[in-house]
């Protein structure tokens, strides 16, 4: 059920077209056996659009797609037995209760009720919503609702989970639980398609990653080599007030290896941030406040792009 | 092993072809199944409403206006019977309406705006097609039951005297759907609440409700008001009733043409909604 080399998904000038947007542009990519792989880009990049292609739910105006070696366009039905699918928004039906939600959801892949009620059972203790079975869906929190979407998806034991905007809206001890729940099904070989605009999320869970922006593919590689390739180690962050930052931006062109203004601060790439950052202070430079860390994706879609990851 | 290591195994495509073969024999039925699940949930007002309603209009058009109308000689205009017979089919086909109605319009609507859960079927191996036929199914379920019990309060009362009476059942019941895969189709297409469904309340099925001959034959109406009847599902169903429920004579062609008109509706409304579902669903 493979595309011969090991490739379960597989696209060539894959393209998406609404009426004259070209929602995804010729895009180019692989996803193998026990990878997660990432599609990181800003709300509008054509990220979910292809995840919804991937789910074989949309047609593709042109180019190719495999999946599991077969046509979406061909053999949708099919292809769609063997996936899990989180989508972008909850869809879970609100008016009964959790448990029977896995239950139902599991009916329409055919199986049997037998087998229906000891995985419901397992899926609740790996959603750690064991305690929640016989509670109506409405009356759970959003990161457990996104917790029993994620179990929903694996229900039916699927070769490749896809995760469209998995954490979006979830608070930061909600995204912490079901990193840790993702992270779990990665180090099991589950392949994984997640997509993002969490630069963070990204570095966590990728193994491999594409960077879109507009439909089209800015740059490909692993966390680490994209952040080698297109940044530097280091970057310091100044802020000097709304007022005095494009002013201290002229003064701080040509430093480091590359400086980068936005409207609220000042981004200095370097290789060391602490000598960059102490050869300013010398220079009389004042900055109300200032950070050095490490360089991040959210630097490398800054370079690509020239825009922030979040709008 | 645990259920992340089967997850990787991809246990699942070794049943994969089985299973989906599956979803593409019986995925109408799981759709309808769950909607069943979730019906489940209103068993009480459902029953309660399904007793109740029949109960009302017997005892108000049986023992108030029939007993009146009966008195002045009124059933020679009505085919010889008694007005609660007269009325009873009718009111059983427009109690078979107003529960497809039920089921096809805010279900359908919820499932593609608020819950989104036709997004959820879709993801699996179940077609837009097979959640539209779903979703009919599942409103099949709750027109039988709300029309045998109506039904079977007629019969009690005894307002459904001829020997094959209970095929009015049927009559019904094929009323019923064809008007609820028309409203399914309309609530498939609707993007914003707005207020239709109130508005179809009354304006179409209000009028269909006083115009398709239920409390009175419609040839007493005149002919400019005459085609309401004839468009409505409501007159075909009531008159292929009381056919069956005491005997109305009709001529061959025109009781051919009762249940084409029920069919073709039918058939065009399903049609409508497999198209409006996959349009949607597939965006």
């Amino acid at each position: 059920m493979e595309n011969g080399d090991g490739a379960l998904i597989r696209a060539r000038a894959l393209t998406k077209v609404f009426g004259v947007l070209r929602a995804v542009d010729e895009v180019d990519f692989e996803v193998r056996k026990g990878e997660a792989f990432g599609l990181l880009g800003p709300n509008g990049a054509g990220k979910s659009t292809i995840m919804r292609m991937i789910a074989s739910v949309s047609k593709r105006t042109g180019g190719e797609l495999a999946i599991l070696g077969m046509d979406p366009n061909e053999r949708g039905p099919e292809i769609r037995g063997h996936l899990g699918v989180v989508p972008q928004q909850d869809n879970l039906d609100v008016e009964i209760k959790v448990r029977d939600n896995l239950v139902v959801y599991g009916r329409y892949f055919g199986l049997p009720m037998k087998f229906l009620r000891a995985k419901a059972d397992e899926l609740l203790e790996f959603a750690q919503l064991t305690e929640k079975a016989k509670v109506k869906v409405d009356t759970l929190s959003g990161g457990m609702k996104r917790r029993l979407t994620i179990a929903r998806a694996l229900v039916n034991e699927p070769d490749i989970l896809l995760l469209d905007e998995p954490t979006t809206g979830l608070d930061p001890q909600a995204r912490h639980i079901l990193w840790d729940r993702l992270f779990r099904l990665k180090e099991a070989g589950v392949t994984l398609v997640i997509t993002t605009h969490y630069m963070d999320e990204a570095e966590q869970l990728c193994d491999r990653l594409i960077v879109m922006d507009q439909g089209r593919i800015m740059a490909e590689g692993t966390p680490a080599s994209l952040i080698q390739e297109y940044t530097s180690r280091e970057v310091v962050e100044l802020r000097f007030g709304s007022e005095r930052n494009a002013e201290a931006a002229r003064a701080l062109q040509g430093r480091g290896k590359r400086v980068e203004v936005l409207p609220d601060r000042v981004l200095i790439y370097a290789d060391s941030g602490e000598a960059e950052l102490a050869r300013i202070v010398d220079e009389g430079l004042s900055p109300m406040t200032s950070l050095v860390r490490r360089s991040s994706l959210e630097d490398v879609f800054l370079r690509l792009t020239g825009r922030s990851l979040i709008e | 092993m645990s259920m992340e290591e089967r997850a990787h195994a991809g246990a699942g495509a070794l049943l994969g072809e089985r299973r989906s073969a599956r979803s593409v024999a019986f995925g109408a039925w799981y759709v309808a199944e769950a909607r069943l699940r979730n019906m489940r949930a209103f068993f009480r007002t459902i029953a309660l409403t399904s007793l109740f309603n029949p109960l009302m209009y017997i005892l108000a058009l049986g023992v108030g206006i029939g007993s009146y109308i009966d008195r002045r000689g009124g059933s020679q205009g009505l085919g010889g019977v008694s007005y609660l017979t007269f009325v009873g089919p009718a009111l059983l086909a427009s109690a078979a309406l107003t529960a497809a109605f039920e089921e096809t319009s805010f279900p359908v609507m919820g499932g593609f705006k608020w819950t989104r859960e036709f997004w959820a079927m879709n993801s699996t191996p179940i077609s837009a097609r097979q959640i539209a036929n779903g979703i009919l199914l599942a409103a099949l379920f709750r027109v039988v039951f709300t029309v045998l019990v109506f039904w079977a309060c007629l019969a009690a009362f005894g307002a459904m005297p001829g020997p094959a009476s209970f095929l009015s059942a049927p009559a019904s019941i094929l009323a019923g759907l064809a008007f609820g895969s028309v409203i399914m189709a309309i609530a498939s297409r609707l993007e914003e609440d707005e207020g239709w469904f109130a508005a179809i309340n009354r304006l179409i099925i209000a009028p269909m409700f006083l115009f398709s001959g239920t409390f009175f034959p419609l040839e007493r109406l005149p002919l400019g008001l005459q085609w309401i009847g004839w468009i409505s599902p409501l007159w075909h169903g009531t008159q292929l009733g009381r056919i069956a429920a005491f005997g109305l004579r009709e001529p061959a062609w025109l009781v051919a043409c009762h249940a084409l008109f029920l069919a073709s509706m039918l058939a065009l409304g399903l049609g409508l909604s497999w198209a409006s579902f996959r349009r949607r669903l597939s965006k």
